[in-house]
This record gives C-alpha cells, structure tokens and sequence, in this order.
C-alpha cells in the first residue's frame, strides 16, 4: 500500500491519511460477523482505547417455541402430525419468529415432507416459492441451511422448513420430483453453498461460470476487490474496510 | 445418342423426354430423409437481440421445429446478495435497486419491508410512506409493463409499438426523476419510509399523466390488437397451463394468463392494498396473447391504484419517527440527484449536536438488527419477488435472499418453446418478460 500523504501532484487537495484499523487485521478480512461478533471498529490492541474492542456479541441458540403459536400455525402443524407418520422423528424443532412458521426438518426428510406439505388436504402447499442457502458459519455445526418458502395458494398460508447440513457431508434429497420449480433454485444453492441435492436430474453450476472453484456465498469464501484511489487516498475493498460488528 | 441407367426415354411431339427412374431415388423418396432427419444445435444469445439482455439458448433444430430447448442463465451475475452482506442494512437499498432494472422500486420496497418486518417495525411506517410506496410500485409497474409491450412487439415486427412504449415509458421515468433524483436505481425507498417527500409538482405530472395514458392505451389496442400478423404470432403460442405454471413455480401475468388470479396484492395483502379498489384481470388462453391482454388491463388497473394513492396522500412524515432508524433530517433532491438539504446540513452542522452524532453513528455504523429471519412476497410486475432476509443481529446484512420471478419463471421457457417453432421461441421467451439483470443478481 502506498502512503498516500507522499503524493503532491493533485492539486493540493488534502487527503487523508489511512484510517486507523483498516487493513490492520480488521475483523472485517474474516467473514462478517463471524464466530468473532466480538468489538465494534475492528481495532484490537493498542489501538483500542474505546475499550469496544472488547465487547463480545452474545448469539442466543434457535429455540423451540412453545405451544400454541397462534393464527394458522398450530392447524398446519396438527396436519402435517396427522398425514406424516414420521413427524417426531423428522422435525426437530418448530419455531415461530415474527408471525412466521419455521419447521426444522432433517435433511434426509426434506422431500417426504414436502410431498406431504403439497399432497394433504389440509396442507395443500402448492407452491415452492423460493429455496435459498444460508450458511451459519460458527453459530451450528451444520452450518448450511437449505430454507424452502412453501406457499399454499388455497389456504393463503406460507410456511418455511429448514434442513441444516454439515460442509463435510453436504447432501440432502433434492425437491425436483415433488416441486419442479426447485430446479433451478437448488442449482444455485449448489453453486453458491456447494449443498449437493441427491436425485436433482441436472446439479451443475448456474449463475458461476462452469469451472469455477469455490462457492462464492459461503462466509468463509472472500468478497475479493481492489484498493481504488480517490483524491490521491487509498480506498480499501469493501471487505478490507474499518467495520462495525 | 445416350443411353442412360437412371433414366428411360421417349419420343414425343415436344421431342426427347427422359423419365427419371432407378437409381436410389425411390429409396430417397419413400425411406428416410437425411437431410431432414438431421437435428441441428443453435445458440441464441448470449447477444442477440431478442433475449432481453443475455440470455443464453441452445436450440435443438428438426427444420423449423424446436426439439429441445434449454436457456443458460448467469452472464449478468454480479454478486449482489454476497455484496450486501458488506454493507449497512441502508446501504443494501443502493444494491437490490439495480437486480430487475425495470422494477427498481419493488426490488427496494420487498427489501424495505423484510427489513422493518425484522426490526418489528411494520405498523410504524406511517400512512403516507405507505401510500407514496403504493403510488411507486405502481407507476413502475406500468412502466416496466411498457417496456414489455414495446420490446415483445418490437420482436415481432411491431416497430412503432416500441416507439410508442418507450415514449411513455419516459414520462414515468421523469416523473421518478422529479421525486428521487434519478430515473432507475432510486435507492428511494429505504428501511423505515422512504427517502425524500414527494414535490408537488411530481402531484401535477402525475395527474397529467393519468389523464394521458388512457388514450395511448386506446392507440396501442388500436394499432395491435385486431391486427392480423399479431393475433397469428401471439394467439395459441407458447401455450402454458395452470398446472404446468404452477409445477415450474410460474406466478405474475403469465399465471394469470392461465386463469388462476393469483395476485399477492389481494391474496396476501401488503402496504395496504386491500383497502384499494382494483381488479386482478385474468384471461383463460394461457398464451402470448393472454398474457398481452393481461398485462394492458394491468396497466389500467395501475392507473386505477395511482389515482386512488393521490388522493389519500395527506401530508405527514414519510419516514418512522424512531431515531435509531431515521435519520435526523429529511434528504433532498439538489442540483445533482439526491443529497442533503441545507436546511438538513444547517441542522445538523450548526444547531443540534445530538443529530450531528446521530447522523453520524447511522451513516457508519447503522443501525442493528435484531437477529432471526423473514420472508417477504410481494406482487412484482413479473410475479412473486420474495426477499427472504436473515439477520445476526448486527448492523449488517447476514444474508439476503431474492425470489426473482425472471429466474424462475425463465425454467418455463422449454415447457413452451418445445415442439413449436423457432419464430415462437422469441414471443414465448418475451412473454415470460425475464430481465436478466434481475435473474442472474
């Protein structure tokens, strides 16, 4: 990195000098809020003398909520209990946030669940609407999340299920044959986290190029970018910047 | 003279007439045909002019006819949600704005609601940033919806139509310029309201515009709806079904166009649409022109919700009044877009030091989040856009989901194209209405 108080060919602008903490191992070059959640501006050591650096962000493990949960809830889960016999075994926790429905399901039950979620008369999710990775670096052990939006267009209920893999066996049955539009959308969550869908009839790369290394959306994958220059100051990539945590 | 083995002779009045026979030319015309057999692999796109943007096909060809289609997608994958997890949850406007470059406005109002249904903050957002949301989405919503008449039409030989849709189109875009400072990627709607109040004058031009648009509607119907050559490309072409829209996850006037009114605005209501009067217009053909005729009705039930946005719009705060959220002033629109006011640098700079250091503190830093996960569906102009949302708590996005209707819809384009032929390739693939920007992210 260059000093950039050096230069004097820009017309006499000020420019600033670097700003403290910010290539200096910031938090922020390890994945953002990662397992650390620890100080606010990055600055460890004798840099600190806010004291911040020392805080630690507690994160509060996802708890089972109680029941009843209120409006349509405690209905879709009485049915899904009734027309899906292994429902203790295959759900592990039901968890109700901000009036929305999350059922935990195990991996290797995500596709008879979703069967039954589409085919019961009391379910009737017809609709996948969306099927997306979240990857919960330091916070569960399976750390990638496979989170499917179900809707159900007859009822108007939405419902969410989760299943969580491990990175060192990524593989969980593939919702194709159930709902067809999860096509495309495990391909990408393929792409992005590397969660092998098994049974998915085409499971390449879509939206990286095809020999392409690594799956861009894990936490610990790099944002990547270059320094820029703005009036003579050095600006650092957006992953190397002074952060907040 | 000759004698030929592959052909008999006689003579007649018109002198020597040979008769072809023998050969293998009773083989060639009864068994086989090699030529015609033959499949060829074409590739449309990534830069051709009619796959809006860079959508990639690869066309198995029998003659004409369409054997196997399959599209390729991610030439425009910018890694927007991977970026937004390296900014501010404000700042995460500035990038969803720019995914569907159509329909900036219902990228930004999806990710303003997930936001605030994450904060718990929903019900705060006052009454007039909810209408001034409505009047946005819907002016958009008309906009993009011209946009895919002009370009559709433009496809199929309709050169003036596209002239026409974009000249309207550009009134839209003016009058986004007058209320955000910019004419795509507004950033304008932010977590908590919206960005700046909406001028008067915006009031003046948008009234104008409804009094105008009916009219240019009556002028499109006229130039394209009885016209022979557009009824022969869009009627029974590309035909999709409820069942098969609903197996590929289909939603927005496509599905309607089918028959089923699935309109998340009076399904699943969001920002008060189920106090507004409007119709969700359907049509039963499930082919390109259903789906031409639903979207011109929609145009006209937008101009129905415009109307009705206006004349709620009482005066009152458009953003939350909580100021761990809001900023302490309200922005302008300057000489140069959107910045601050100097009534809102003089505030800041000169008169309060509490909203100096407030101003400061939720530029930098921002706000927090508390942790957990949300999905939010509302009703783009091309079908469900959900943003599914998750925080951990801290001032920045941990990951940010889009359900964008172009990417799924786009996995619908074999089930239509197959079977038909290449010239139906492009109207089927035009009346999915992808926009790559918004499908690739």
């Amino acid at each position: 990195m260059t000093a950039p108080n050096d230069r004097n060919d820009n017309g006499g602008v000020p420019v600033p000098t670097t700003p403290a903490g910010a290539t200096s191992g910031a938090p922020a070059e390890h994945p953002p809020s990662s397992p650390a959640g620890r100080g606010m501006f990055g600055i460890h050591g004798s840099g600190d003398v806010s004291g911040f650096g020392g805080l630690v962000r507690q994160r509060r493990p996802i708890e089972e909520s109680p029941r009843p949960y209120g409006g349509y809830f405690d209905e879709v889960r009485d049915a899904l209990e009734e027309a899906y016999p292994a429902f203790g075994e295959a759900i592990e926790k039901v968890v109700v946030d901000r009036g929305e429905l999350t059922l935990h399901v195990r991996p290797e039950r995500i596709a008879e669940v979703c069967q039954v979620m589409r085919d019961d008369l009391a379910l009737r999710f017809e609709l996948c609407s969306s099927v997306s990775g979240v990857d919960y670096l330091g916070a569960d052990e399976r750390r990638l999340h496979v989170v499917y939006q179900l809707t159900s267009m007859t009822y108007r209920r939405m419902v969410r299920l989760e299943a969580a893999v491990s990175v060192e066996h990524p593989h969980l049955p593939s919702v194709t044959a159930v709902y067809p539009t999860a096509d495309w959308q495990e391909r990408e969550a393929y792409d992005m986290f590397g969660i092998v869908f098994d049974g998915h009839p085409n499971l390449t790369r879509i939206l990286m190029p095809d020999d392409w290394e690594g799956h861009p959306q894990r936490k610990d994958y790099p944002l990547g970018g270059v320094p820029v220059e703005y009036k003579g100051a050095e600006i650092p990539p957006p992953d190397k910047r002074r952060s907040y945590q | 003279m000759t004698t030929s083995n592959y052909a008999t002779e006689r003579e007649t009045t018109e002198g020597r007439v040979f008769t072809v026979t023998g050969g293998d030319w009773d083989t060639v015309v009864s068994g086989t045909d090699p030529i015609n057999e033959e499949r060829i692999v074409v590739n449309m796109g990534p830069q051709h002019p009619s796959t809006h943007g860079v959508l990639r096909l690869i066309l198995e060809l029998e003659g004409e006819t369409v054997r196997e289609a399959r599209s390729v997608v991610g030439y425009l994958h910018t890694g927007i949600e991977k970026n937004l997890e390296y900014r501010n949850w404000v700042q995460g406007s500035t990038f969803v704005t720019r995914m569907d470059y159509l329909s900036p406005l219902f990228n930004e109002t999806a990710y303003a609601l997930a936001v605030e249904k994450l904060l718990g903050i929903t019900d705060e957002v006052t009454e007039r940033a909810t209408t001034i949301r409505v009047l946005m989405m819907e002016l958009n919503r008309i906009s993009s919806h011209l946009v895919w008449v002009a370009t559709t039409a433009m496809e199929l030989g309709a050169i003036n139509m596209m002239l026409y849709g974009f000249r309207e189109r550009e009134y839209i875009l003016e009058i986004f310029e007058i209320i955000t400072g910019l004419r795509m990627n507004h950033a304008y709607v932010r977590p908590g309201g919206v960005a700046q109040d909406v001028p008067d004058e915006a009031i003046v031009k948008i009234r104008e515009f409804l009094k105008l648009m009916p009219k240019k509607l009556k002028e499109y119907e006229n130039m394209l709806s009885g016209q022979p050559i557009w009824l022969e490309r869009t009627q029974n072409v590309a035909v999709l079904d409820v069942t098969g829209c609903l197996a590929l996850g289909v939603t927005g006037p496509v599905l309607r166009s089918a028959g089923l009114a699935w309109d998340l605005r009076k399904t699943m209501p969001y920002c008060g649409y189920e106090t507004y009067e409007f119709d969700v217009p359907t049509h039963t053909d499930g082919d390109v022109w259903g789906r031409y005729l639903v979207r011109l009705a929609e145009i006209r039930e937008s101009l129905k919700l415009v109307e009705q946005a206006l004349d709620r719009l009482k005066p009152g705060p458009v953003m939350v009044a909580d100021r761990k959220i809001a900023w302490p002033a309200q922005l302008a629109i300057g000489v140069d877009g959107m910045g601050n006011s100097l009534e809102h640098v003089a505030k800041i700079m000169g008169q309060s030091m509490e909203s100096l250091i407030h101003h400061f503190k939720l530029v930098t830093e921002g706000f927090r989040v508390p942790p957990g996960q949300v999905y939010v569906g509302i009703e783009s102009p091309r079908g469900e856009l959900g943003v599914h949302a998750v925080s951990d708590g801290g001032t920045r996005p941990y990951r940010v989901h889009y359900r964008e209707p172009s990417f799924i819809n786009l996995q619908a384009l074999p089930a239509m194209a197959e079977g038909g032929l290449i010239a139906d390739v492009i109207a089927g693939g035009a009346s999915l209405d992808p926009v790559m920007g918004g499908c690739d992210r």
